[in-house]
């Protein structure tokens, strides 16, 4: 049985009132901005804030790329692509530059994005001081009075701990001056593209009922401290195994066999589009 | 024309109702007050037109049964409830010339992270047991605006020398401590800031007497050396005679006597301090 769908699955009152909600979040730079999450057909957790986004967005003309820590090929991607066609029947592509709305978990394309483009990342956690005060009350309250002591306190604490501020991913950062957000788990390296991004980025999260975002052209500064400052994952002296590109975002792989460990691309379209070039030159 | 010296702190008609009263509450206000509780509609009158002023340097005890104001006066004082009505005024904050229990929260939260400290009677109210003793002490020098994580370990080492903990513990979590230790941390953490005002809540209390004698002459010690100002609130006349200079005694919400602490030990005026100090003895 073939069941019909309104297009991009919701019926459009949904999809007007999660567009009011990111309105509301483009106006203001890093504010969450609470709206109703929908029931989904892919469980809480696995990119349904980030799912809502794309489907209250997409139009007939978009082309849609979707990436899962950097990979086109997925489960979570591959899913999320297949709904969306089901339900739409717009374009999909691995490539950056061709897309015109880009859903993402955990990771911010190598390749620049550009100027008319929507960045859509999945988030799981929108609330930086959650570990500082569980109470949504109160951390509103906080963000009000731009108390942002606790997100301060987390990172003096791992320098005690461990000698560095050790945020894997999700680094706090203070947007446009005023709101501190967390930008979902992307890692340290991708951090920077966030600031004077040409893009448009959106962060939603489903499971937390939260929509926020970073206009394009918007100062996003990571949190550092005057003797501790931000610093990126370093790859240094390291390069791809498979296309041989430097100065990116690289996955670590030990092989068992041997004990030796190789790098690769994470962006997994960048490293494919690399090596076809290469191919045809 | 004579200066007179301007009160660090000045309290006037400061009232905490909890309930909203009704006409039957007017029966029990006012001088001929018996108890502080309405039996008609619950509100619990817990301080009751509060006046006093305390000096720099001068040490304030406030003594009293239980649930006669004493723990409200010192919510109420570093925010933590709002007051019913009253005006405060900090001699360093706006020279002394604003009400502080008017101003926005955001405003509160400044004068208490630059100008108060607090010990709270319980450790778990005043301090973050699942951090180190270090970034306890470090969250007040953040929310001053402290950047600087070498200043602010040296500024906590420094204290934490101060109240007897051991520097090698510094990166330990409060939970680990013995409740001497915590409330030393929680001084510690009081004093990060220099405060001109020190306010301490049952300091002793659950405290075995030989830590109660050692809290004592730690607080006795930083006053002499800090010159700080400081309110103590006690049901113990043993810790208020030790380190108070005046002493106010609360009943059923009201301040019935207020004097130097020698001359209301030793020559109670009213039923109830007579009482008191009968018991001491």
């Amino acid at each position: 049985m073939r069941i019909e769908y309104n297009f991009a699955f919701f019926d459009e009152g949904s999809k007007r009132e999660i567009r009011r909600a990111t309105l509301k979040a483009v106006a203001i730079p890093g504010y969450q901005v609470p709206f109703a999450s929908r029931e989904m057909p892919i469980a809480r957790g696995w990119g349904t804030g980030g799912l809502q986004l794309t489907l209250s967005l997409v139009g007939k003309e978009d082309s849609l790329k979707v990436i899962d820590q950097g990979s086109d090929e997925s489960v979570n991607a591959v899913n999320i692509k297949k709904l969306i066609t089901i339900t739409t029947g717009i374009k999909i592509t691995d490539e950056t530059t061709e897309a015109t709305i880009i859903q993402s978990r955990h990771r911010i394309p190598e390749i620049p994005l550009q100027a008319g483009q929507i960045l859509v990342l999945q988030v799981p956690l929108p609330e930086p001081l959650r570990y500082f005060e569980p109470s949504e009350f109160e951390t509103k309250k906080l963000h009000a009075e731009q108390e942002y002591s606790g997100a301060w306190l987390m990172l003096f604490e791992q320098i005690m701990n461990y000698g560095t501020m050790a945020t894997g991913a999700d680094h706090p950062a203070m947007v446009h001056d005023r709101y501190v957000m967390a930008p979902s788990p992307i890692p340290r390296f991708d951090n920077a593209k966030l600031n004077q991004s040409q893009a448009l980025i959106l962060l939603g999260a489903g499971r937390e009922k939260k929509v926020y975002a970073v206009p394009p052209y918007t100062k996003v500064v990571s949190l550092a401290f005057e003797d501790y400052s931000f610093e990126i994952e370093a790859f240094q002296d390291k390069c791809c195994g498979l296309c041989g590109a430097q100065g990116v975002f690289l996955d670590e792989i030990l092989d068992d066999l041997t004990g030796q460990t190789h790098y690769q691309c994470n962006d997994t379209s960048y490293c494919l589009q690399r090596l076809n070039n290469k191919s045809v030159g | 024309m004579i200066e007179f010296e301007r009160p660090v702190l000045s309290v006037r008609n400061l009232n905490k109702q909890f309930g909203k009263g009704c006409l039957n509450c007017r029966g029990i206000k006012g001088d001929s007050l018996k108890k502080n509780y309405c039996p008609v509609c619950g509100t619990v009158y817990a301080c009751q037109d509060i006046t006093f002023e305390v000096y720099a340097g001068e040490i304030l005890g406030v003594v009293g049964e239980s649930g006669s104001g004493k723990s409200t006066l010192m919510q109420c004082l570093y925010f933590d409830q709002e007051v019913s009505s009253g005006e405060g005024y900090i001699s360093s904050y706006r020279n002394g010339k604003t009400n502080v229990f008017a101003e926005s929260s955001q405003q509160k939260r400044y004068i208490r992270n630059h100008m108060m400290g607090k010990v709270y009677q319980n450790p778990l109210l005043g301090l973050r047991v699942n951090f180190t003793s270090i970034g306890n002490i470090a969250e007040k020098l953040i929310a001053a605006g402290n950047r600087h994580v070498g200043k602010m370990e040296a500024r906590g080492k420094e204290l934490l020398e101060h109240v007897n903990i051991p520097i090698y513990r510094m990166k330990e979590a409060p939970k680990n401590f013995s409740g001497g230790m915590q409330q030393r941390v929680q001084i510690a953490k009081a004093l990060s800031n220099n405060p001109p005002l020190l306010l301490l809540d049952e300091v002793t209390t659950g405290l075995d007497l030989s830590v109660q004698a050692s809290v004592l002459d730690l607080i006795k010690t930083i006053q002499r050396e800090l010159k700080i100002t400081v309110v103590i609130v006690s049901h113990d006349l043993g810790v208020i005679r030790m380190l108070a200079d005046r002493t106010m005694v609360m009943l059923d919400g009201r301040i019935v006597e207020h004097g130097l602490t020698d001359q209301i030990l030793e020559d109670p005026q009213h039923g109830y301090t007579q009482h008191l100090v009968q018991s001491l003895l």
